[in-house]
């Protein structure tokens, strides 16, 4: 019997085995999927963002992983210790050892506060918060439903993160829960980055700053922190400048799962080296990568895991048959920004498209809109948690969104 | 967008980057640095022969990893090119700005 074992049963983990345990239905005599996660628990994770303000609970937003899996997928809840691509096996802590013929890494990026000097001092948890955690999210409600005003900074520590357009997401939202609770004149809000501007890519940030003013939130870029004074409660930079806050959302330092550095897999962010049209690592060809483990220049985000689930599922067929690999994926990313008060704005863009205005999935007709304010935005965001458990996850094709980004009904600019 | 710099004749991108590496030298570093305010010494020298010396290698440059070089760290870098140490390093280098966030 031939193995294929996934290693993180996440967004990318579980698309890969619902796809793969579909596609090799008639060859069950002589493959077997086994998955491996540290956790028993699957968490929604774009629900992090709404879970501080009330608007998910923590219901909502997590389920057992054995429920998204395919019977006959074996799943062991263990921590995985190293793998050894020489000998084709993965080593757990406890002392287990899977064979593999083919292994897939979807362990994805978590963060790393202890990255910066102070960020776990004696205000952590109390005064300066993640939302990037399923702890800090619930933790950040908690402290905002007593909250009572003043200075909230929210921060990006370094790039590149996890769903980079979250902390921006969330800086509107709280712009919005604060104007609710009629407190709003009782908060200054300030937007902090290591970037040039808020975002990634220049068509969108042009659109996204026009909305910090419009909300009077303080925008201060090129902020590289060097460490958190705890006691003046104050970030500081390498050049001397500093932002005082009352209350601190940072997204910290993000970085692969540290077993990948074990391995000697990772680069300084323990991200696999991977190519980025067929998502095979460039170590071993029997090792692919998916998700946010690559270090491929796209979001990482589900929506990217999702495009790149179909083209690995692809290329993993064609290595089994000894056959080329599909250079196909084009960095595919289509991201709801909740920008408050009900609306949304949607991004699509690749690796060499910026994102861009028009309407989606249909060219012409929307009903979504690309890169403009809309309250069907807002509800396609929040209608994307049914899709997402119950049918991303399942590996089934989500109607009318194609895999590589489509130029219908879109006005480009080359990026 | 061909211009001036230095005497010689260089071609640049929209954000003021040389688009073509065989055209730099050193006296085009210069003067791409004192129009950023910046006199070149030693240090510096050291920090842009690392930078280019990693672009030939095809490493993507961040912060982070020129900083773990051995070569300078953050806080001396952010000191030596003060607006945007990367942004800033590159384009005295004549190499092309790091895309390093996604």
């Amino acid at each position: 019997m031939k193995r294929i074992l996934i290693l993180g049963a996440g967004t990318s983990g579980t698309m890969m085995a619902n796809h793969l345990n579909h596609e090799l239905k008639n060859l069950k005599e002589e493959w077997e999927i086994v998955i491996i996660d540290e956790n028993e628990t699957h968490y929604y994770q774009p629900g992090f963002l709404f879970l501080p303000f009330d608007i998910y609970t923590p219901e909502d937003i997590q389920k057992p992983i054995r429920e998204f899996l395919p019977d006959d997928v074996k799943f062991f809840c263990e921590k995985i210790g190293k793998i050894i691509p020489a000998d084709r096996k993965v080593i757990t802590e406890n002392g287990d050892t899977f064979h593999y013929d083919i292994l897939i890494i979807a362990t994805g990026t978590s963060i790393s506060p202890e990255e910066t000097e102070g960020m776990l001092g004696e205000e952590w948890r109390k005064n300066i918060f993640d939302f990037y955690s399923f702890d800090g999210a619930l933790a950040l409600r908690d402290k905002l439903r007593d909250w009572e005003g003043g200075n909230l900074v929210v921060h990006i520590t370094e790039m590149p993160i996890k769903c980079p357009v979250a902390p921006l997401e969330f800086a509107f939202l709280a712009d919005s829960y604060f104007k609710h609770k009629n407190i709003r004149d009782r908060v200054n809000i300030t937007f902090v980055t290591p970037m040039d501007g808020v975002f990634t890519k220049p068509k969108a940030t042009h659109a996204l700053e026009h909305l910090l003013i419009e909300k009077n939130i303080h925008t201060v870029p090129d902020f590289a922190i060097e460490r958190i004074d705890n006691e003046n409660k104050k970030i500081i930079d390498y050049v001397g400048k500093e932002v005082p806050f009352d209350l601190l959302v940072t997204v910290p330092t993000n970085k692969g799962h540290e077993m990948i550095g074990r391995s000697g897999l990772g680069d300084d962010l323990n991200y696999v080296a991977t190519h980025k049209a067929t998502l095979q690592s460039k170590s071993d060809p029997n090792i692919f990568v998916i998700g946010d483990a690559t270090n491929i220049p796209a979001s990482k985000a589900g929506s990217v895991a999702h495009f790149e689930a179909e083209i690995l599922t692809e290329n993993i067929l064609h290595y089994i048959n000894g056959e080329p690999l599909l250079e196909e994926f084009d960095g595919h990313a289509n991201c709801f920004v909740e920008t408050g008060n009900g609306k949304a704005i949607l991004l699509d863009f690749n690796y060499t498209h910026e994102p861009v205005e028009g309407t989606f999935p249909f060219p012409g007709v929307g009903p979504l809109r690309l890169l403009k304010e809309s309250r069907m935005n807002h509800m396609g965001k929040l209608a994307f948690r049914w899709i997402y458990w119950n049918m991303l996850l399942k590996g089934n094709h989500i109607p009318f969104i194609s895999t590589n980004m489509s130029e219908a009904g879109k006005h480009f600019d080359n990026a | 967008m061909l211009t001036t710099i230095a005497n010689k004749t260089v071609s640049l991108n929209e954000e003021g980057y040389l688009t073509d590496f065989s055209q730099w030298d050193k006296t085009i570093a210069q003067e791409i640095a004192q129009q950023a305010g910046i006199d070149l010494t030693l240090r510096h020298w050291d920090v842009l022969n690392y930078v280019q010396d990693q672009y030939k290698k095809e490493i993507a440059l961040t912060i982070r990893n020129v900083g773990k070089s051995g070569v300078v760290d953050i806080k001396e870098f952010y000191q030596l090119f003060p607006a945007g140490p990367l942004k800033t390093c590159t384009k005295i280098a004549g190499i092309p700005k790091p895309v390093s966030c996604i």
